[in-house]
């Protein structure tokens, strides 16, 4: 099963290595990262194997959106299937 | 990989636009509660809904987190009351009552099904409904009724029509003290859905299996976001906009019904995929209908506007779902729209405009509020009038009307959350009281021989 995990905010240093450290540490595998600018608005965009996550899914999300506003920056974290099945026939 | 632009865009969808799913609702078939003592039958009733609901708000919640989606309400509709109180031959308020606690118990907002269909004539159990309705609006908070009037197959049942003007003047005047909220609870419909998950008019329809997940989504203001990316296109283009549009939100809906039905161990009903305006600002269907074009809503072109936007809500939320239901289009509530609130209070839009309106979208007059010294046959021809568009058309219409008790034009009702303001419109004066007073029934009009 996967998630993904997108950032957004403004452009700032380590957030990339903040992310990936508490999804290691709870075994939660990053299988993909682009990062693009959109209107100065700073996207970072993971798509995580979350198959062997050692804790619930919502408390991952907890911890990552907390760190995110520790940042300054929004984080979301939602299972995969609302885009598969949103933006395909 | 998935498209980085479609994923911010669902982002942006779900927090700027007010992307949300509107309800999740547990329809409850009550017809194994009938019992002739109506003290056992109550207990059934509460025992059974708290039964199957009792996770519907925790399951809510639940993929309200996983999916970073806003789940606004959870709702439960029942069979109407009129047909599992009938057996007792008593008053139903103890039945309300019972309701409210269920509701109380599972933590949901509405319970919708304090209801009598009575199309075609009144049958055991109808009369005492209707006649509690306003009682039952008045000692309970989070109960809502309707009443069916008519039909496409049936006519339009005119001593129903001219009862239930008298019933909706009552229910204004016993919440009186709380601007007249009794009749934001009460919906008057002709071809009432079995399915249809917004409340007030929500029942569970009695073709409907034991227990079903109905879910209703709604997302205004992602489609009037998705149209003012084209200022400069055409008729033909805005109307593919809005498909394409209508679409997602829809694939959203049937994506949270699947899993709510699923998790809560539940057939999975319809998506209703209505775009249902909320007061808060950018999630307004008169906002998308000047989006559109028009100066404000309400002016001419508005019911051409609304036509292509109900038809092209449908046909892009069609194919998102494997079952489509309910109500299904664009919904114009006057108090629950920012845009139309402004509309009606710089002159713009009519009661008469409504009226045409309804024609063309899925739900009738909505949530309208009148000067509180309307009389109750007015009421009653107001009704008749929204039930013949829907009966010759072959589609739902209904009239949630508020007399504003002690108010009139220039005043205001406040009701808050979700319900919002409505300010007092102008109403035709002139009496309608003898054709009224004649009561019996408008023959089915020649589209119902479809056989």
């Amino acid at each position: 099963m996967k998630a993904v995990v997108t950032v957004i905010g403004k452009d700032t240093v380590g957030i990339l290595a903040k992310i990936s450290t508490i999804c290691a540490k709870h075994k939660a595998n990053v299988m993909d990262v682009t990062q693009t600018i959109m209107q100065d608005l700073f996207a970072m965009i993971m798509l995580v194997d979350i198959t062997e996550l050692d804790i619930d899914f919502l408390v991952l999300s907890d911890e990552l959106s907390a760190a995110g506003e520790k940042m300054g920056l929004s984080v979301h974290v939602m299972r995969e299937d609302i885009f598969n099945s949103m933006h395909r026939i | 990989m998935h498209n980085v632009k479609d994923i911010l865009e669902t982002i942006r969808m779900i927090q700027d636009e007010h992307l949300d799913i509107r309800t999740i609702t547990m329809g409850i078939s009550l017809l194994d509660c009938i019992d002739e003592d109506i003290n056992k039958a109550c207990d059934k009733v509460y025992e059974k809904i708290v039964r199957k609901a009792s996770n519907l708000v925790k399951v809510g919640e639940d993929i309200e987190k996983q999916y970073d989606i806003p789940i606004i309400n959870k709702r439960i509709s029942v069979t109407p009351i009129a047909m599992i109180a009938a057996a007792t031959g008593k008053s139903p308020v103890k039945f309300a009552k019972a309701l409210q606690r269920a509701a109380d118990t599972c933590g949901v907002n509405f319970i919708g099904g304090y209801s009598a269909l009575v199309q075609k004539g009144f049958s055991a159990g109808d009369l005492a409904l209707i006649e509690s309705i306003p009682e039952a609006l008045s000692v309970t908070e989070n109960i809502c009724s309707s009443v069916n009037i008519g039909s496409t197959k049936a006519g339009i049942n005119m001593d129903a029509v001219a009862l239930m003007g008298r019933i909706v003047k009552q229910s204004a005047e016993l919440t009186a003290d709380r601007d007249c909220i009794g009749c934001a609870k009460l919906v008057v419909f002709c071809n009432a859905p079995e399915d249809n998950p917004f409340m007030a008019g929500a029942f569970h329809g009695v073709g409907e299996p034991d227990c079903v997940i109905n879910v209703g989504v709604s997302g205004p203001g992602v489609v009037r976001s998705a149209i003012a990316k084209y200022p400069n296109a055409d008729i033909t283009e805005i109307a593919d906009v809005i498909k394409k549009t209508a679409f997602k939100i829809t694939r959203m809906g049937q994506l949270v019904g699947v899993e709510a039905s699923e998790r809560l161990g539940v057939p999975f009903g319809i998506v209703d995929l209505s775009l249902a305006p909320t007061p808060a600002v950018g999630d307004s269907v008169a906002y998308i209908l000047e989006e559109i074009g028009l100066e404000t809503c309400g002016t001419h072109g508005t019911t051409a506007a609304l036509a292509l936007l109900n038809d092209a809500v449908k046909k892009g939320g069609v194919m998102a779902s494997s079952h489509v239901g309910g109500l299904s289009g664009a919904f114009i509530p006057v108090s629950e729209d920012a845009g139309m609130i402004a509309a009606v209070e710089q002159g713009a839009l009519s009661l008469e405009k409504l009226e045409a309106m309804t024609a063309v979208c899925s739900v009738g007059l909505d949530m309208i509020v009148v000067p509180g010294d309307i009389e109750a046959e007015t009421i009653s021809a107001i009704i008749a009038d929204e039930a013949a568009i829907g009966m010759v058309n072959s589609k739902t219409t209904a009239v949630r009307l508020i007399p504003a008790i002690g108010k009139e034009v220039g005043d205001r009702l406040e009701f808050g959350g979700l319900l919002g303001a409505g300010p007092v419109m102008n109403i035709n004066t002139k009496s309608s009281a003898k054709m009224i007073n004649r009561g019996g029934r408008i023959p089915a009009p020649l589209q119902s021989l479809k056989n």
